[in-house]
Parts: C-alpha cells; structure tokens; sequence
C-alpha cells in the first residue's frame, strides 16, 4: 500500500495542479467559444473531470480519504446533469431543428 | 393742510384702479366720472396746498410743508424715506399737473367716446396723473426718481396705447428705450450723490453742496449726469427722436404727457436741483449749447412738416429747448415761467388739434384741410390765441417767458441771443403756417370729409376756452420791472433758490430790454404776415410726398436724416451684435453645451445598454472576466 502511495507521490503535486489547470482553461474556453450544444456539454464535462482529479490528487497526496468521497458525489452528480441537459437539448432540437446555441435568440436584444 | 399732501397721489391711483379692473364692467358715464373726477379732487387739494403757501410766502416765510410718510430702507448710514415737499415749485407744477390733466381728462371723454379701450385708457391716464404727482411731491431724489421711471411707462402705455398697429407699438418702445437711457444717467447720478453727500434727501443735499466751491468736479459729474437724464425725458439732442414718433398715441395723450407735463419733468429737475446746477458753469454752459441746437434744429424740421401733430410735436422739442437755453444761461426763473405757460399754450394746441382732427375724421394731413374757420369757429379763435401766444407777441403769455429767456440769453453771449431769436422767427412762421393751412383758404379734402365737419361737443370745446384764457393772462404772473412788474413768480419762487449764492441776476439796461422786446414782437407779426402772403394770398399748398424738392426743403422734410443715422449707427451693429450672441454664443455654446450633457448621457447609455443583450454565452465571457480579475488581484495581494 505505501509503495503505491510513493509511486503516486513520485509525481509532483505541482505536475498535477498545473495539468487540471490547462484541462480546466480549456473546458471553460468550450464553454464560451463553440457553438455546439453538445461539444459544450462535452466542456462542461472536461471541467468536471479535471476538478475530480485533482481532488483525488489532493486526497492522495495528503493521505485524507474525504477527497476521493467527494469525488464520488462529482460523478454522480456529473451523470444526473448530462442526462437533464440531453433531455433539454432532445427537446430543443424537436422545437428548433438545430444544435447551435445561436439558434435560441428569441429572448435577446 | 400736511396730512392730505398724501391723498394728491392716492386720488389718481384709486382712479386707476377701479377703472382699471372695471373697465369692461363699468358704463362709460361712470368710467369718466371716475376717471375726471380723481384728478379734480387732487386739483381742489392742490389749490388748498397753493393757497397756504401763498399766504406763507406772502407773509415772507421760506413757505415748505413737508409730509413723512414712512421709513422706506435704511442701510448703513443711507436712510432713505417716503416722503413729500411741497414748496412753491412744487405747489405750482401740482396745480399745473393736476389742473391741465383734469381739462384733458374732460376732453378726453369726448374724444375717446367712440374707442374700444375707453375703460383702459382713464385708468392709464389716472395713473400717470399718480405718478407725476409723485415726481414733483418727493422730498428726495429716490421719490422722484419712482414718479421719474413711472412717467415713462405711462408714457409706453399710452403712446402704444392702439397698439394692435405695429408701428405705433415701435414708437412706444423707441419712447420708453431713450427714455431708459437717461434713466440710467439719473441712477448714475444718485450713486454719485449718495457718495458724496450721504443723502438723497434735498435738503441735506444742497446745503451740503452749497459749502462747495464753483467748479468743483465731483458736483460736475453728477449735473452731467441730471442733464443726460434731463435730455432723455425732455427730449433735447441727442435722445429728442422719441417725441414726434410718440404723436402715434392719441391726440390727449400728446397734450397732456408730451407738452404739457412728462417733458417738463427734466426742467423741473433741474431747477429743484439748481444749487448744484450753478456751482458747476461748464453743465450749464452744455445745457446751454445743446438747448440752443435743440431749439434751432426742431424749428427747422418743424417748417416743412405736413401732419398737424408732428408740427406741434417739434414744437415743443423747440420750445424744450427754449428752456434748456434759459437753464444754461441762469434764467432758472424764467424757464420755469416758460414750463408755465408752454403748458397752457401747447396743451391749448394739441387739443385744439385734437378737435380739428376729430372733425376731419382722423384726418392729421394739412394738405387735406382747408377753410375750417367757418365750419370750427370756437377751435379756430382758441388755436388762434394759442398760435399768437407761441409766436411771442404781446401780451400774451410766451411773450412774456419767452422774452425773459432771450434777455439772459443776450446778456450771456450776443450769438446765443441770435440764434434763439431766429428760432422764434421760424417758431412764428411755422405755427402761423399750421394755422393758415388748416383754418384758411378753400377746403382741400374729400366730399365725405366735407360733410362730416362739425364743432366738438362742450367737453372738448370748455377746456380749450379755459386754455386759451390761461394762455391769455398767463404772461401776467411774472412782469418784468422794465414793464412796470412785480415779478410776482421770481418772488414766489425764491426760498428754490435759497441756498444758491451762485445765482445770476439780470444786469441790462432798460433800454437794451426795450429794443430786445420790441425786435421780437416785431419780428414775430413780420413772420405772421409773411406766412399769410405766402399761404392765404398766394393759396401755396405744400406738395404731394411725390414731387422731388431742393436740397434743404428734403434735409427740413426728412427730418435731417437723424433717424437714419441712430438706424445705421447704433440700430444695425444692435442687431448685428445680437445675431452673432444667439448663432454662435447662444446656440453654439451655450445650447451646445447643455445639450451636449445629454446626449454624453444618452451616448453611454447606448453603449452601456450593449451589455444587456441577452447573450448568455457573452454573460458567462464577462463572469470569466470578472473572476479571473480577482484572482490576479488577490494574487497581487501577495
């Protein structure tokens, strides 16, 4: 068990905080450039992975269980909002015949 | 007798008031009984105040009866009050205000009977009579100077009076801005009188002066000042183009406020102030000159004119100017006896005037009239009484006055003597001419103007006879020792001149006063008969505005141009300099500017609204901002 903890422990904090870093920039750069429902989903989702792994990195290299629970809950989570904004996006595209987010301008300025 | 000083004014201006609201309501009996009525009762009120100064003066007292009403502000050391004085000037231009203005306010009723603003025209009438009371009653100069301002609206109101003509409504505002000129020189005036006296009070004023010397500068510049007051309301060069233009008010109004009391206010300012007059021999030497040019000038346009009541218009500027000349030379006396019967005789002409146009139909051009004696016979003998005691012949009145004013005039300076002497020459020759055209000769008007010739009614026609009467006897309050007189007048006037060391007497010889009368009474019948040569036995007509006449007839006719020359030299660059404040000052930059914070406003709320737009992915750029802002500034903290 210690050996796998120091093998984890082999790679640098920093490595990780930087890596979910980038991964999260880019989920948000998505979030707000693509014009494809479901690639922003699919953002959203990078964001949400990037956080789990550094909360497991966190748990891992501070020895607190808490942190791998939690990500437990993001998961879930994660899976019960996909499956709500597909619905939206089914039911947008029966009404709009479109996935792009620039179809639904009717309430804009 | 002093607690009614007060009600003199007060009479009139209830007058005005009740006429005023009910004008519309009231019938017309009931309008001028108001109207007549008022003034009359300040007239009985002036005779008593007359008779107890007489009967003082006659005794030998300085006679003044002097009036507090209240304290009006006091400010530091100033205290200025309301209060009245009423002394031997004063008490004689009552009489005159109110005994002149009651005739015209009787006339008046006739005159106006048929006028839509019957009503208005009593209540403004009464009003003047309020105000010029109040000038001539003040015990200082802020009170007369009240009755001062107020004479010249009433004089707007009146001359403008038919003012839905847009010309008549001009020459009440070319009436009330020169008279606001000289307003400004007497507020000016007062500032300086203020500074160096401490008062406004007369009193205090000329006893303060009279330890001043003879040419003192500060005294200089505040009668400069009077004077440039005195030529705005008495109509002297260069401020004088108001009055004849003033004769678009109707025909009452030019007797009553243009000959016979408003423009005599500057002289009555002038004499009330003369110990300040006399310490300072350059004004009066000015008043002098500019009285004399006056005079001359006026006579001048006066000869060519065709409308009845332009030619007594510059009448009167001429014989103001008489006045003036008779100030500046120190016959402060005898301008004042002047103001005296110029009031009756000119009042005399103007409501004759009055009465001739009322027959013609509201004809005013001489060329239209003709052989009115018979139809007119009361108007004819009172203009004719009116016209010799203009001429200066004797004994009516301005033979006498007159004549006082040419004496000093001859005893100041020869030329002075000379220019006012043919002056009368052309006075003779132009108000004899007025009378032939009018009253002699064959009728030159139309058969309906013909028809509708008539005598006035006994309201117009009474106060002409009392005129002429006055006109008559009026010379005999003031005969000179030359003549076997008293000068009752200089006697009764002499606490005026108490406090004058610097007064001048008349040195002549009996003999020079002799020739002086006898060349100008002669001189004035020469005219008289050459005028009838000219205009009865030749039956010369002035010529239609069409036919092209020589050089001086057209400089006489077009009034020397002067009315042109204020236009080009101070009208146009007005104007010019009015239109470049409202393009570029008002509009541009002022306008700009106001109107420029708005729109910055309605600019940025434009560019501010963008942010609303209902983007939700532009929303979630601007939370991402927002977020990363604070994180570099929470890392910055570090």
């Amino acid at each position: 068990m210690g050996n796998i903890v120091e093998q984890i422990q082999g790679v640098p904090l920093n490595h990780y905080l930087i890596f979910c870093s980038i991964i999260f920039a880019i989920g948000v750069t998505g979030v707000l450039i693509r014009r494809n429902v479901i690639i922003i989903m699919m953002s959203i989702e990078l964001m949400l992975n990037s956080v789990n792994l550094l909360l497991a990195a966190f748990s891992a290299y501070r020895g607190d269980p808490s942190g791998q629970v939690f990500v437990f809950f993001v998961m879930a989570l994660a899976a019960a909002e996909v499956a709500v904004g597909l619905a939206i996006i089914i039911m947008v595209y029966r009404n709009t015949k479109s996935v792009d987010v620039e179809s639904l301008s009717k309430l804009r300025w | 007798m002093s607690e009614l000083i007060w009600l003199i004014p007060l009479i009139p201006f209830l007058g005005f008031v009740i006429n005023g609201l009910a004008r519309k309501a009231f019938p017309k009996s009931m309008i001028g009984l108001v109207g007549c009525g008022t003034v009359l009762a300040s007239f009985v009120l002036s005779i008593l105040l007359y008779c107890e100064i007489k009967v003082a003066r006659d005794a030998g007292e300085t006679a003044s009866i002097t009036q507090h009403i209240f304290d009006w502000f006091s400010v530091g050391n100033l205290k200025v009050s309301l209060s009245f004085l009423v002394d031997p000037l004063s008490s004689l231009m009552l009489l005159i205000i109110t005994g002149v203005g009651f005739l015209i306010h009787l006339y008046s009723y006739s005159y106006m009977s048929g006028d839509e603003g019957f009503g208005k025209f009593f209540a403004y009438l009464n009003l003047f009579i309020f105000f010029m009371t109040i000038l001539v009653l003040g015990s200082n100069y802020a009170v007369m100077f009240i009755g001062w301002e107020g004479v010249g609206l009433c004089s707007y109101l009146l001359i403008g009076f038919w003012f839905k003509n847009s010309s008549y409504a001009s020459a009440a505002k070319k009436a009330f801005v020169m008279n606001r000129i000289g307003d400004l020189g007497f507020l000016i005036a007062m500032f300086f009188i203020l500074a160096s006296f401490g008062s406004l009070e007369y009193l205090d004023v000329f006893s303060q002066a009279s330890t001043l010397s003879v040419g003192d500068s500060t005294v200089l510049v505040i009668t400069l000042l009077l004077f440039v007051a005195a030529t705005g309301k008495s109509a002297q060069i260069p401020l004088f183009t108001w009055l004849p233009d003033a004769m678009a008010g109707p025909t009452p109004v030019s007797a009553l406020i243009h000959a016979a009391t408003m423009v005599t206010a500057g002289i009555y300012m002038v004499v009330r102030s003369n110990v300040l007059f006399a310490l300072s021999p350059v004004t009066m030497e000015i008043m002098a000159v500019i009285g004399l040019a006056t005079a001359l000038i006026a006579a001048f346009i006066a000869l060519t004119q065709n409308d009845i009541k332009k030619v007594l218009a510059y009448s009167t500027v001429s014989q103001l100017g008489y006045m003036f000349l008779g100030l500046g030379v120190g016959a402060f006396t005898g301008a004042f006896f002047h103001v005296l019967t110029h009031a009756f005789f000119k009042a005399l002409l103007f409501l004759g005037a009055g009465s001739v146009i009322h027959a013609m139909g509201n004809e005013q051009d001489m060329r239209q009239m003709g052989g009115l004696r018979k139809a007119l016979p009361v108007t004819f003998a009172t203009m004719l009484i009116g016209t010799v005691a203009i001429s200066g012949i004797p004994p009516l009145a301005g033979f006498f006055s007159k004549d006082e004013i040419l004496a000093y005039a001859f005893q100041h300076h020869m030329l002075y003597w000379g220019i006012g002497f043919l002056t009368a020459l052309f006075t003779a020759f132009y108000m004899f001419r007025l009378l032939y055209l009018t009253f002699f000769g064959a009728f030159r008007g139309t058969e309906a103007q013909k028809h509708h010739l008539h005598e006035s009614p006994w309201q117009m026609t009474v106060p002409l006879i009392v005129l002429a009467v006055l006109s008559i006897v009026g010379g005999f309050i003031n005969i000179p020792s030359v003549l076997g007189g008293h000068h009752a007048l200089a006697h009764f006037l002499e606490p005026v001149f108490a406090g004058n060391e610097n007064t001048v007497a008349l040195t002549l010889s009996h003999s020079t006063e002799y020739i002086l009368m006898g060349v100008s009474s002669v001189a004035a019948i020469v005219m008289a008969i050459v005028a009838y040569n000219k205009y009865v036995s030749k039956k010369s007509v002035p010529q239609a505005d069409s036919v092209v006449q020589g050089g001086l007839y057209n400089l006489s006719y077009h009034k020397l141009y002067i009315d042109e020359l204020y236009d080009l030299l101070i009208v146009k660059p007005l104007k010019g300099a009015s239109a470049f404040f409202y393009k570029y000052i008002d509009r541009l930059g002022i306008d700009g500017f106001v109107n420029g914070v708005g729109e910055f406003f309605v600019g940025s709320g434009k560019g501010i609204r963008l942010l609303q737009s209902g983007y939700v992915g532009f929303y979630i750029i601007m939370m991402v901002i927002g977020v990363i802002v604070m994180l570099l500034y929470g890392l910055l903290q570090y």
